[in-house]
Protein backbone atom coordinates (compact mmCIF):
# COMPACT_ATOMS: atom_id res chain seq x y z
CA UNK A 1 0.00 0.00 0.00
CA UNK A 2 1.33 3.38 -0.95
CA UNK A 3 0.92 6.04 1.70
CA UNK A 4 1.31 9.67 0.81
CA UNK A 5 2.92 10.77 4.04
CA UNK A 6 2.72 14.44 3.11
CA UNK A 7 -1.04 14.53 2.69
CA UNK A 8 -2.29 11.92 5.11
CA UNK A 9 0.31 11.51 7.76
CA UNK A 10 1.97 14.81 8.53
CA UNK A 11 2.30 14.12 12.25
CA UNK A 12 3.60 11.02 14.00
CA UNK A 13 2.72 11.07 17.65
CA UNK A 14 4.72 9.04 20.10
CA UNK A 15 3.17 9.63 23.47
CA UNK A 16 4.48 8.09 26.64
CA UNK A 17 1.59 7.87 29.03
CA UNK A 18 1.86 7.16 32.68
CA UNK A 19 -1.05 7.13 35.10
CA UNK A 20 0.53 9.39 37.75
CA UNK A 21 1.47 11.94 35.13
CA UNK A 22 -2.08 12.09 33.82
CA UNK A 23 -3.41 12.49 37.33
CA UNK A 24 -0.89 15.19 38.16
CA UNK A 25 -1.18 17.11 34.95
CA UNK A 26 -3.67 19.94 35.38
CA UNK A 27 -3.50 21.19 31.85
CA UNK A 28 -2.94 19.50 28.58
CA UNK A 29 -0.06 21.78 27.61
CA UNK A 30 2.09 20.62 30.51
CA UNK A 31 1.31 17.05 29.67
CA UNK A 32 2.26 17.50 26.00
CA UNK A 33 5.45 19.30 26.79
CA UNK A 34 6.74 16.79 29.29
CA UNK A 35 5.35 13.48 28.16
CA UNK A 36 4.58 13.59 24.47
CA UNK A 37 7.26 13.82 21.83
CA UNK A 38 5.66 15.19 18.66
CA UNK A 39 7.71 13.93 15.76
CA UNK A 40 6.95 15.71 12.51
CA UNK A 41 7.82 14.68 8.99
CA UNK A 42 10.92 16.33 7.45
CA UNK A 43 8.58 18.19 5.10
CA UNK A 44 6.52 19.56 8.00
CA UNK A 45 9.66 20.54 9.93
CA UNK A 46 10.97 22.35 6.86
CA UNK A 47 7.62 24.11 6.38
CA UNK A 48 7.53 25.22 10.02
CA UNK A 49 11.03 26.66 10.12
CA UNK A 50 10.57 28.04 6.60
CA UNK A 51 7.60 30.04 7.84
CA UNK A 52 9.77 31.59 10.57
CA UNK A 53 12.50 32.45 8.07
CA UNK A 54 9.87 33.90 5.71
CA UNK A 55 8.52 36.20 8.44
CA UNK A 56 12.00 37.51 9.14
CA UNK A 57 13.52 37.70 5.66
CA UNK A 58 10.74 37.97 3.08
CA UNK A 59 7.43 39.12 4.51
CA UNK A 60 8.12 42.87 4.60
CA UNK A 61 8.31 43.02 0.82
CA UNK A 62 6.39 39.96 -0.39
CA UNK A 63 3.68 40.32 2.32
CA UNK A 64 2.01 37.74 4.56
CA UNK A 65 -0.05 36.35 1.68
CA UNK A 66 2.97 36.08 -0.65
CA UNK A 67 1.27 38.20 -3.28
CA UNK A 68 3.83 41.01 -3.26
CA UNK A 69 3.10 44.72 -3.74
CA UNK A 70 1.80 45.99 -7.08
CA UNK A 71 4.61 47.27 -9.28
CA UNK A 72 7.11 47.16 -6.44
CA UNK A 73 7.66 43.62 -5.18
CA UNK A 74 6.68 40.50 -7.15
CA UNK A 75 4.17 37.87 -6.03
CA UNK A 76 5.74 34.52 -5.15
CA UNK A 77 3.33 32.45 -7.18
CA UNK A 78 4.60 32.41 -10.75
CA UNK A 79 6.62 30.02 -12.91
CA UNK A 80 9.96 31.47 -11.77
CA UNK A 81 9.07 30.54 -8.18
CA UNK A 82 7.59 27.11 -8.90
CA UNK A 83 9.94 26.09 -11.71
CA UNK A 84 13.74 25.77 -11.82
CA UNK A 85 14.93 25.39 -8.23
CA UNK A 86 18.54 26.21 -9.03
CA UNK A 87 17.57 29.59 -10.48
CA UNK A 88 15.41 30.31 -7.45
CA UNK A 89 18.16 29.36 -4.97
CA UNK A 90 20.57 31.59 -6.89
CA UNK A 91 18.18 34.56 -6.64
CA UNK A 92 17.94 34.21 -2.86
CA UNK A 93 21.71 33.98 -2.42
CA UNK A 94 22.84 36.60 -4.95
CA UNK A 95 19.78 38.80 -5.27
CA UNK A 96 18.37 40.13 -8.51
CA UNK A 97 19.30 43.34 -10.29
CA UNK A 98 16.56 45.86 -10.95
CA UNK A 99 16.45 45.18 -14.66
CA UNK A 100 16.02 41.41 -14.37
CA UNK A 101 12.38 40.40 -14.66
CA UNK A 102 10.43 37.86 -12.59
CA UNK A 103 7.88 36.05 -14.73
CA UNK A 104 8.44 38.63 -17.44
CA UNK A 105 7.80 41.69 -15.28
CA UNK A 106 10.42 44.08 -13.90
CA UNK A 107 9.68 45.53 -10.49
CA UNK A 108 10.57 48.84 -8.89
CA UNK A 109 12.33 47.43 -5.83
CA UNK A 110 15.51 45.40 -5.82
CA UNK A 111 15.71 41.81 -4.54
CA UNK A 112 18.67 42.02 -2.16
CA UNK A 113 21.30 39.32 -1.80
CA UNK A 114 21.19 37.20 1.35
CA UNK A 115 24.84 36.33 1.96
CA UNK A 116 24.23 35.52 5.64
CA UNK A 117 21.39 33.04 5.16
CA UNK A 118 22.40 29.46 5.92
CA UNK A 119 21.81 26.62 3.46
CA UNK A 120 19.13 25.13 5.67
CA UNK A 121 17.31 28.45 6.06
CA UNK A 122 17.21 28.88 2.28
CA UNK A 123 16.03 25.28 1.75
CA UNK A 124 13.33 25.71 4.39
CA UNK A 125 12.07 29.09 3.24
CA UNK A 126 11.93 28.01 -0.41
CA UNK A 127 10.11 24.81 0.56
CA UNK A 128 7.67 26.98 2.50
CA UNK A 129 7.19 29.44 -0.37
CA UNK A 130 6.74 26.65 -2.95
CA UNK A 131 4.03 25.08 -0.79
CA UNK A 132 2.19 28.16 0.51
CA UNK A 133 0.07 30.94 -1.04
CA UNK A 134 -1.74 28.32 -3.13
CA UNK A 135 1.55 26.92 -4.47
CA UNK A 136 2.32 23.21 -4.75
CA UNK A 137 5.83 22.31 -5.84
CA UNK A 138 8.69 20.04 -4.78
CA UNK A 139 10.67 20.81 -1.63
CA UNK A 140 14.11 22.37 -1.76
CA UNK A 141 16.82 20.27 -0.12
CA UNK A 142 19.85 21.55 1.75
CA UNK A 143 22.06 19.60 -0.68
CA UNK A 144 20.52 21.50 -3.59
CA UNK A 145 21.31 24.84 -1.94
CA UNK A 146 24.87 23.69 -1.21
CA UNK A 147 25.33 22.67 -4.83
CA UNK A 148 24.10 26.02 -6.21
CA UNK A 149 26.17 27.98 -3.71
CA UNK A 150 29.36 26.12 -4.63
CA UNK A 151 28.82 26.96 -8.30
CA UNK A 152 28.17 30.64 -7.54
CA UNK A 153 31.46 31.07 -5.70
CA UNK B 1 -22.75 82.63 -5.34
CA UNK B 2 -22.52 78.96 -6.13
CA UNK B 3 -25.44 79.26 -8.53
CA UNK B 4 -23.70 82.02 -10.42
CA UNK B 5 -20.47 80.05 -10.73
CA UNK B 6 -22.46 77.02 -11.83
CA UNK B 7 -24.16 79.04 -14.54
CA UNK B 8 -20.81 80.38 -15.67
CA UNK B 9 -19.53 76.81 -15.74
CA UNK B 10 -22.38 75.68 -18.01
CA UNK B 11 -21.85 78.62 -20.34
CA UNK B 12 -18.18 77.68 -20.60
CA UNK B 13 -19.16 74.07 -21.16
CA UNK B 14 -21.53 75.12 -23.94
CA UNK B 15 -18.74 77.14 -25.52
CA UNK B 16 -16.46 74.13 -25.26
CA UNK B 17 -19.06 71.90 -26.88
CA UNK B 18 -19.18 74.11 -29.93
CA UNK B 19 -15.42 73.71 -30.35
CA UNK B 20 -15.57 69.95 -30.03
CA UNK B 21 -14.96 69.35 -33.71
CA UNK B 22 -11.27 70.17 -33.62
CA UNK B 23 -10.45 66.99 -31.71
CA UNK B 24 -12.59 64.83 -33.93
CA UNK B 25 -10.73 66.04 -37.00
CA UNK B 26 -7.29 65.13 -35.61
CA UNK B 27 -8.07 61.44 -35.34
CA UNK B 28 -5.71 60.60 -38.16
CA UNK B 29 -5.54 56.88 -37.54
CA UNK B 30 -2.22 56.91 -35.65
CA UNK B 31 -1.98 54.35 -32.85
CA UNK B 32 -1.54 56.99 -30.24
CA UNK B 33 -4.62 59.00 -31.09
CA UNK B 34 -7.98 57.76 -29.98
CA UNK B 35 -11.45 58.90 -30.83
CA UNK B 36 -14.11 60.53 -28.74
CA UNK B 37 -15.75 57.87 -26.62
CA UNK B 38 -19.22 58.28 -25.15
CA UNK B 39 -19.19 57.02 -21.58
CA UNK B 40 -21.89 55.15 -19.72
CA UNK B 41 -22.75 55.81 -16.10
CA UNK B 42 -20.00 54.43 -13.80
CA UNK B 43 -21.02 52.17 -10.92
CA UNK B 44 -19.51 52.87 -7.49
CA UNK B 45 -17.95 49.78 -5.88
CA UNK B 46 -16.98 51.35 -2.55
CA UNK B 47 -18.72 53.83 -0.28
CA UNK B 48 -16.60 56.81 0.78
CA UNK B 49 -17.04 58.50 4.15
CA UNK B 50 -16.51 62.25 4.45
CA UNK B 51 -17.48 65.08 6.80
CA UNK B 52 -21.14 66.08 6.77
CA UNK B 53 -22.21 68.03 3.68
CA UNK B 54 -19.68 66.45 1.32
CA UNK B 55 -20.65 64.07 -1.48
CA UNK B 56 -18.33 61.91 -3.59
CA UNK B 57 -19.50 60.91 -7.07
CA UNK B 58 -17.66 58.54 -9.37
CA UNK B 59 -16.74 60.87 -12.23
CA UNK B 60 -15.15 58.11 -14.35
CA UNK B 61 -13.79 54.62 -13.81
CA UNK B 62 -11.71 51.81 -15.34
CA UNK B 63 -9.01 54.18 -16.55
CA UNK B 64 -6.17 51.88 -15.43
CA UNK B 65 -3.22 53.35 -13.56
CA UNK B 66 -4.66 56.85 -13.12
CA UNK B 67 -1.94 58.99 -11.53
CA UNK B 68 -1.98 62.79 -11.39
CA UNK B 69 -4.86 64.90 -12.61
CA UNK B 70 -5.43 68.47 -13.74
CA UNK B 71 -8.56 70.41 -14.72
CA UNK B 72 -8.78 73.35 -17.14
CA UNK B 73 -10.78 76.46 -16.32
CA UNK B 74 -13.27 75.29 -18.96
CA UNK B 75 -13.79 72.01 -17.09
CA UNK B 76 -11.76 69.52 -19.15
CA UNK B 77 -10.30 66.90 -16.83
CA UNK B 78 -6.90 65.49 -17.85
CA UNK B 79 -5.64 62.31 -16.17
CA UNK B 80 -2.08 61.00 -16.61
CA UNK B 81 -1.86 57.24 -16.90
CA UNK B 82 1.14 55.15 -15.92
CA UNK B 83 0.03 52.87 -18.73
CA UNK B 84 -2.14 52.98 -21.81
CA UNK B 85 -5.85 53.03 -22.48
CA UNK B 86 -7.08 52.67 -26.04
CA UNK B 87 -3.50 53.40 -27.10
CA UNK B 88 -3.33 56.68 -25.18
CA UNK B 89 -1.45 57.56 -22.00
CA UNK B 90 -3.43 60.68 -21.14
CA UNK B 91 -7.19 60.62 -20.72
CA UNK B 92 -9.27 63.72 -21.28
CA UNK B 93 -12.71 63.60 -19.68
CA UNK B 94 -15.63 65.95 -19.98
CA UNK B 95 -18.95 66.30 -18.25
CA UNK B 96 -21.20 67.57 -21.04
CA UNK B 97 -24.61 67.60 -19.37
CA UNK B 98 -23.48 69.07 -16.05
CA UNK B 99 -24.53 66.13 -13.87
CA UNK B 100 -21.06 65.81 -12.35
CA UNK B 101 -20.20 62.64 -14.25
CA UNK B 102 -17.93 62.39 -17.29
CA UNK B 103 -19.83 61.73 -20.51
CA UNK B 104 -16.99 61.82 -22.99
CA UNK B 105 -13.45 60.48 -23.11
CA UNK B 106 -10.54 61.17 -25.43
CA UNK B 107 -7.26 59.23 -25.13
CA UNK B 108 -3.97 60.50 -26.51
CA UNK B 109 -0.21 60.65 -25.78
CA UNK B 110 2.32 57.86 -26.16
CA UNK B 111 4.33 57.97 -22.93
CA UNK B 112 3.25 56.51 -19.62
CA UNK B 113 4.07 58.38 -16.43
CA UNK B 114 2.71 60.28 -13.46
CA UNK B 115 2.96 64.07 -13.68
CA UNK B 116 0.43 66.40 -15.29
CA UNK B 117 -0.26 70.13 -14.98
CA UNK B 118 -1.77 73.10 -16.79
CA UNK B 119 -0.18 76.54 -17.08
CA UNK B 120 -0.33 79.47 -19.51
CA UNK B 121 -2.25 77.65 -22.22
CA UNK B 122 -0.23 74.43 -22.13
CA UNK B 123 -0.83 70.96 -20.78
CA UNK B 124 2.39 69.55 -19.30
CA UNK B 125 2.83 65.81 -18.72
CA UNK B 126 5.79 63.64 -17.78
CA UNK B 127 7.13 60.20 -18.53
CA UNK B 128 9.68 58.72 -16.12
CA UNK B 129 12.53 60.38 -18.05
CA UNK B 130 11.05 63.39 -19.83
CA UNK B 131 8.58 66.24 -19.53
CA UNK B 132 6.41 67.23 -22.51
CA UNK B 133 3.87 69.93 -23.17
CA UNK B 134 0.87 70.19 -25.49
CA UNK B 135 -0.61 73.50 -26.63
CA UNK B 136 -4.20 73.95 -25.51
CA UNK B 137 -6.76 75.76 -27.62
CA UNK B 138 -9.08 78.40 -26.17
CA UNK B 139 -11.61 75.76 -25.15
CA UNK B 140 -9.00 73.85 -23.16
CA UNK B 141 -8.53 71.03 -25.67
CA UNK B 142 -5.15 69.77 -26.81
CA UNK B 143 -4.57 71.38 -30.20
CA UNK B 144 -2.36 68.63 -31.63
CA UNK B 145 -2.40 65.46 -29.49
CA UNK B 146 0.20 63.74 -31.68
CA UNK B 147 2.87 66.42 -31.43
CA UNK B 148 3.90 67.31 -27.91
CA UNK B 149 6.96 69.49 -27.41
CA UNK B 150 9.69 67.91 -25.31
CA UNK B 151 10.70 70.34 -22.57
CA UNK B 152 13.04 68.27 -20.41
CA UNK B 153 14.80 65.06 -21.35
CA UNK B 154 17.16 62.40 -20.02
CA UNK B 155 16.26 62.43 -16.33
CA UNK B 156 17.39 59.46 -14.26
CA UNK B 157 14.89 56.61 -13.96
CA UNK B 158 16.29 53.39 -12.49
CA UNK B 159 13.17 51.44 -11.56
CA UNK B 160 12.96 52.70 -7.97
CA UNK B 161 11.17 56.05 -7.44
CA UNK B 162 10.87 56.86 -11.12
CA UNK B 163 7.83 59.17 -11.35
CA UNK B 164 8.69 62.69 -12.43
CA UNK B 165 6.03 64.56 -10.56
CA UNK B 166 6.27 68.31 -11.15
CA UNK B 167 4.87 71.73 -10.28
CA UNK B 168 4.63 74.85 -12.45
CA UNK B 169 4.90 78.31 -10.87
CA UNK B 170 3.76 81.67 -12.25
CA UNK B 171 7.28 82.77 -13.21
CA UNK B 172 7.92 80.30 -16.03
CA UNK B 173 9.58 77.69 -13.80
CA UNK B 174 8.94 74.00 -13.54
CA UNK B 175 10.02 72.08 -10.41
CA UNK B 176 10.62 68.40 -11.15
CA UNK B 177 11.04 65.61 -8.62
CA UNK B 178 13.88 63.21 -9.37
CA UNK B 179 13.54 60.43 -6.82
CA UNK B 180 16.40 58.50 -5.23
CA UNK B 181 16.97 55.23 -7.07
CA UNK B 182 17.31 53.28 -3.84
CA UNK B 183 15.98 53.12 -0.29
CA UNK B 184 18.77 54.48 1.88
CA UNK B 185 21.91 54.70 -0.30
CA UNK B 186 23.47 51.46 0.94
CA UNK B 187 26.35 49.80 -0.88
CA UNK B 188 23.80 47.06 -1.71
CA UNK B 189 20.24 48.43 -1.74
CA UNK B 190 17.95 46.91 0.93
CA UNK B 191 20.53 44.28 1.93
CA UNK B 192 20.75 43.47 5.63
CA UNK B 193 24.06 44.70 7.06
CA UNK B 194 25.04 46.80 4.02
CA UNK B 195 26.31 50.22 5.08
CA UNK B 196 25.50 53.61 3.61
CA UNK B 197 27.79 55.23 1.03
CA UNK B 198 29.21 58.61 2.01
CA UNK B 199 28.92 60.88 0.18
CA UNK B 200 25.81 59.33 -1.32
CA UNK B 201 26.32 59.34 -5.14
CA UNK B 202 22.58 59.50 -5.83
CA UNK B 203 22.50 63.09 -4.54
CA UNK B 204 24.35 64.38 -7.63
CA UNK B 205 21.55 63.66 -10.05
CA UNK B 206 18.55 62.48 -7.98
CA UNK B 207 16.96 62.64 -4.51
CA UNK B 208 15.88 66.22 -4.96
CA UNK B 209 13.80 68.78 -6.81
CA UNK B 210 15.32 70.17 -10.00
CA UNK B 211 14.40 73.52 -11.48
CA UNK B 212 13.95 74.07 -15.23
CA UNK B 213 12.26 76.62 -17.47
CA UNK B 214 8.77 75.64 -18.53
CA UNK B 215 9.07 77.14 -22.07
CA UNK B 216 12.48 75.94 -23.28
CA UNK B 217 12.67 72.75 -25.38
CA UNK B 218 14.98 69.78 -24.81
CA UNK B 219 16.51 70.85 -21.52
CA UNK B 220 18.85 68.35 -19.85
CA UNK B 221 20.50 68.25 -16.42
CA UNK B 222 22.99 70.82 -17.72
CA UNK B 223 20.18 73.35 -18.27
CA UNK B 224 18.57 72.81 -14.87
CA UNK B 225 19.62 73.54 -11.33
CA UNK B 226 19.14 71.50 -8.20
CA UNK B 227 16.54 73.47 -6.25
CA UNK B 228 16.43 71.28 -3.14
CA UNK B 229 18.30 68.15 -2.11
CA UNK B 230 18.14 65.27 0.36
CA UNK B 231 14.57 64.34 -0.56
CA UNK B 232 14.17 60.58 -0.99
CA UNK B 233 11.13 60.69 -3.24
CA UNK B 234 8.46 63.32 -3.76
CA UNK B 235 5.31 62.60 -5.74
CA UNK B 236 2.86 65.04 -4.14
CA UNK B 237 3.86 68.68 -4.52
CA UNK B 238 1.96 71.96 -4.82
CA UNK B 239 2.50 75.68 -4.81
CA UNK B 240 1.19 77.50 -1.76
CA UNK B 241 -0.23 80.79 -3.03
CA UNK B 242 -0.31 82.37 0.44
CA UNK B 243 3.36 81.83 1.31
CA UNK B 244 4.28 81.82 -2.40
CA UNK B 245 6.50 78.77 -1.84
CA UNK B 246 6.71 75.16 -2.97
CA UNK B 247 5.48 72.47 -0.58
CA UNK B 248 6.29 68.80 -1.05
CA UNK B 249 5.43 65.48 0.59
CA UNK B 250 8.37 63.11 0.98
CA UNK B 251 7.98 59.33 0.98
CA UNK B 252 10.18 58.30 3.90
CA UNK B 253 12.63 55.43 3.97
CA UNK B 254 11.61 51.78 4.45
CA UNK B 255 12.64 48.73 6.44
CA UNK B 256 14.23 49.96 9.66
CA UNK B 257 13.41 46.83 11.68
CA UNK B 258 14.12 44.48 8.77
CA UNK B 259 17.65 45.77 8.36
CA UNK B 260 18.37 46.79 11.94
CA UNK B 261 16.37 44.55 14.31
CA UNK B 262 18.86 45.37 17.07
CA UNK B 263 17.55 48.97 17.14
CA UNK B 264 13.92 48.79 16.04
CA UNK B 265 10.88 46.60 16.71
CA UNK B 266 8.47 45.88 13.86
CA UNK B 267 5.91 48.06 15.66
CA UNK B 268 8.31 51.04 15.76
CA UNK B 269 9.35 50.41 12.16
CA UNK B 270 5.70 50.58 11.08
CA UNK B 271 5.30 54.08 12.56
CA UNK B 272 8.65 55.70 11.74
CA UNK B 273 10.09 57.52 9.97
CA UNK B 274 7.46 60.21 9.47
CA UNK B 275 5.99 60.98 6.08
CA UNK B 276 7.18 64.60 6.02
CA UNK B 277 5.72 67.75 4.53
CA UNK B 278 8.46 70.25 3.69
CA UNK B 279 8.28 73.87 2.62
CA UNK B 280 11.17 74.34 0.21
CA UNK B 281 13.41 77.29 -0.56
CA UNK B 282 16.31 77.27 -3.00
CA UNK B 283 19.27 75.35 -1.62
CA UNK B 284 17.35 73.49 1.08
CA UNK B 285 18.55 70.05 2.14
CA UNK B 286 16.13 67.65 3.85
CA UNK B 287 18.88 65.23 4.86
CA UNK B 288 18.22 61.94 3.06
CA UNK B 289 19.94 59.46 3.25
CA UNK B 290 21.98 60.43 6.31
CA UNK B 291 19.04 61.22 8.56
CA UNK B 292 15.33 60.58 8.89
CA UNK B 293 12.68 62.35 10.94
CA UNK B 294 11.27 60.47 13.95
CA UNK B 295 7.91 62.12 14.66
CA UNK B 296 7.51 60.31 17.99
CA UNK B 297 10.77 61.71 19.38
CA UNK B 298 10.30 64.90 17.36
CA UNK B 299 13.92 64.73 16.18
CA UNK B 300 16.13 64.21 13.17
CA UNK B 301 17.82 60.85 13.73
CA UNK B 302 21.06 59.54 12.25
CA UNK B 303 20.23 56.72 9.79
CA UNK B 304 21.42 53.31 11.02
CA UNK B 305 23.30 52.75 7.74
CA UNK B 306 25.46 55.73 8.75
CA UNK B 307 26.09 54.72 12.36
CA UNK B 308 22.75 55.55 13.94
CA UNK B 309 21.02 53.48 16.60
CA UNK B 310 17.52 54.94 16.55
CA UNK B 311 18.46 57.58 19.16
CA UNK B 312 21.53 59.51 17.97
CA UNK B 313 20.45 62.81 16.46
CA UNK B 314 22.08 64.41 13.44
CA UNK B 315 21.33 66.61 10.47
CA UNK B 316 22.92 69.97 11.19
CA UNK B 317 22.03 72.37 8.41
CA UNK B 318 19.08 70.32 7.22
CA UNK B 319 15.54 71.65 7.24
CA UNK B 320 12.79 70.45 9.57
CA UNK B 321 9.46 69.24 8.22
CA UNK B 322 6.60 71.72 8.60
CA UNK B 323 4.23 68.84 9.29
CA UNK B 324 4.50 65.08 9.83
CA UNK B 325 2.30 62.04 9.34
CA UNK B 326 2.75 58.43 10.48
CA UNK B 327 5.20 56.29 8.51
CA UNK B 328 4.82 54.55 5.14
CA UNK B 329 1.39 55.97 4.26
CA UNK B 330 2.84 56.97 0.86
CA UNK B 331 1.68 60.53 0.10
CA UNK B 332 1.33 60.74 -3.70
CA UNK B 333 -0.86 63.81 -4.07
CA UNK B 334 -0.79 67.28 -2.45
CA UNK B 335 -3.25 70.07 -3.13
CA UNK B 336 -3.77 73.43 -1.47
CA UNK B 337 -7.46 74.18 -1.69
CA UNK B 338 -8.10 77.67 -3.05
CA UNK B 339 -11.73 77.22 -4.12
CA UNK B 340 -14.87 78.80 -2.71
CA UNK B 341 -17.17 75.78 -2.70
CA UNK B 342 -15.91 74.09 0.50
CA UNK B 343 -16.43 75.60 3.99
CA UNK B 344 -14.02 78.30 5.22
CA UNK B 345 -12.02 75.79 7.28
CA UNK B 346 -10.65 74.25 4.08
CA UNK B 347 -9.55 77.49 2.43
CA UNK B 348 -5.81 77.36 1.65
CA UNK B 349 -5.48 74.12 3.63
CA UNK B 350 -3.69 71.03 2.35
CA UNK B 351 -5.32 67.87 1.04
CA UNK B 352 -2.99 64.88 0.85
CA UNK B 353 -3.74 61.67 -1.07
CA UNK B 354 -2.22 58.70 0.75
CA UNK B 355 -1.68 55.74 -1.55
CA UNK B 356 -1.46 53.40 1.45
CA UNK B 357 1.40 51.46 2.99
CA UNK B 358 3.14 48.19 2.21
CA UNK B 359 6.16 48.59 4.44
CA UNK B 360 4.23 48.27 7.70
CA UNK B 361 4.10 44.46 7.38
CA UNK B 362 3.99 42.37 9.55
CA UNK B 363 1.98 45.10 11.32
CA UNK B 364 -1.38 46.00 9.69
CA UNK B 365 -1.18 48.30 6.68
CA UNK B 366 -2.56 51.85 6.86
CA UNK B 367 -3.51 54.74 4.62
CA UNK B 368 -5.62 54.55 1.45
CA UNK B 369 -7.35 57.84 2.26
CA UNK B 370 -7.34 61.57 1.59
CA UNK B 371 -6.21 63.60 4.61
CA UNK B 372 -6.59 67.29 5.37
CA UNK B 373 -4.39 69.75 7.29
CA UNK B 374 -5.73 73.27 8.00
CA UNK B 375 -3.40 76.17 7.14
CA UNK B 376 -3.28 79.76 8.31
CA UNK B 377 -0.93 82.40 6.85
CA UNK B 378 0.84 79.72 4.82
CA UNK B 379 1.62 77.52 7.86
CA UNK B 380 -0.13 74.40 9.20
CA UNK B 381 -2.52 75.60 11.90
CA UNK B 382 -4.08 72.49 13.40
CA UNK B 383 -4.18 68.72 13.61
CA UNK B 384 -4.53 66.55 10.54
CA UNK B 385 -7.64 64.53 9.93
CA UNK B 386 -8.86 61.90 7.52
CA UNK B 387 -11.06 63.74 5.03
CA UNK B 388 -12.22 60.96 2.72
CA UNK B 389 -11.91 57.30 3.62
CA UNK B 390 -13.19 53.96 2.38
CA UNK B 391 -11.14 53.70 -0.84
CA UNK B 392 -9.70 50.34 0.25
CA UNK B 393 -13.12 48.70 0.49
CA UNK B 394 -13.03 47.92 4.22
CA UNK B 395 -10.85 47.59 7.35
CA UNK B 396 -9.67 44.07 6.41
CA UNK B 397 -8.55 45.26 2.98
CA UNK B 398 -6.73 48.19 4.59
CA UNK B 399 -4.97 45.91 7.07
CA UNK B 400 -3.90 43.39 4.42
CA UNK B 401 -2.96 46.11 1.94
CA UNK B 402 -5.21 44.48 -0.67
CA UNK B 403 -7.07 47.72 -1.26
CA UNK B 404 -9.60 47.99 -4.08
CA UNK B 405 -8.63 51.62 -4.75
CA UNK B 406 -5.48 53.56 -3.92
CA UNK B 407 -5.68 57.39 -3.90
CA UNK B 408 -2.98 59.07 -5.97
CA UNK B 409 -3.73 62.41 -7.63
CA UNK B 410 -5.70 65.47 -6.54
CA UNK B 411 -7.05 68.41 -8.52
CA UNK B 412 -9.40 71.30 -7.99
CA UNK B 413 -12.09 71.97 -10.56
CA UNK B 414 -13.08 75.49 -11.68
CA UNK B 415 -16.20 75.28 -9.47
CA UNK B 416 -14.12 74.32 -6.41
CA UNK B 417 -14.87 70.58 -6.58
CA UNK B 418 -12.08 68.23 -5.54
CA UNK B 419 -11.06 65.43 -7.90
CA UNK B 420 -9.31 62.30 -6.60
CA UNK B 421 -7.73 59.61 -8.78
CA UNK B 422 -7.00 55.98 -7.96
CA UNK B 423 -4.23 54.06 -9.70
CA UNK B 424 -5.39 50.58 -8.68
CA UNK B 425 -8.62 50.49 -10.69
CA UNK B 426 -8.55 53.85 -12.38
CA UNK B 427 -11.51 55.51 -10.70
CA UNK B 428 -11.86 59.30 -10.59
CA UNK B 429 -14.09 60.78 -7.87
CA UNK B 430 -15.48 64.29 -7.79
CA UNK B 431 -16.11 65.54 -4.26
CA UNK B 432 -18.55 68.41 -3.79
CA UNK B 433 -20.01 70.29 -0.84
CA UNK B 434 -23.55 71.55 -0.31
Amino acid sequence: MKINTRSFFPFLFICLFSVPAILKAQDAKTQDATHCVVKKSPYRLSMDSGKVVYARQCLTCHQADGLGVGNMNPPLTGKDILGDKNKLIGIVIKGLSLREPIDGITYENVMPAHPDMKDKEIADVLTYIRNSFGNKASSVKVSEVKSVRSKLK
Amino acid sequence: MNQISNKLFYILMLAATTCQGSDATVTNGADTTGKLIKLSQPKPDVSLTMPSGFTATVFADDLGKARHISVTQSGYVYVKLDGFKNGGSIVRLRDINGDGIADEEFDFGNFKGTGIGIKNGYLYASSNEDVYRFKLNDAGMVADPDKPEKIITGLIARNTHQPKAFMLDNNGNIYVNIGAYNNSCQIADRQIGSLGIKPCPALDSAAGIWLFRSDKPNQTYADGTRFASGLRNVVGLDWNTVSNTLFVMQNGRDQLSYMFPQYYTDKESAEIPAECMYELHKGDNAGWPYIYYDQIQGKKILAPEYGGDGKKTSGEGTIDPVFTFPGHLAPLGLLFYTGNQFPEKYKNGAFIAFHGSWNRAPEPQEGFYVAFVPFSNGKPSGKWEIFANGFSGGPDKTASGRAIHRPCGLAQGPDGSLYVTDDAKGTVWRITYK
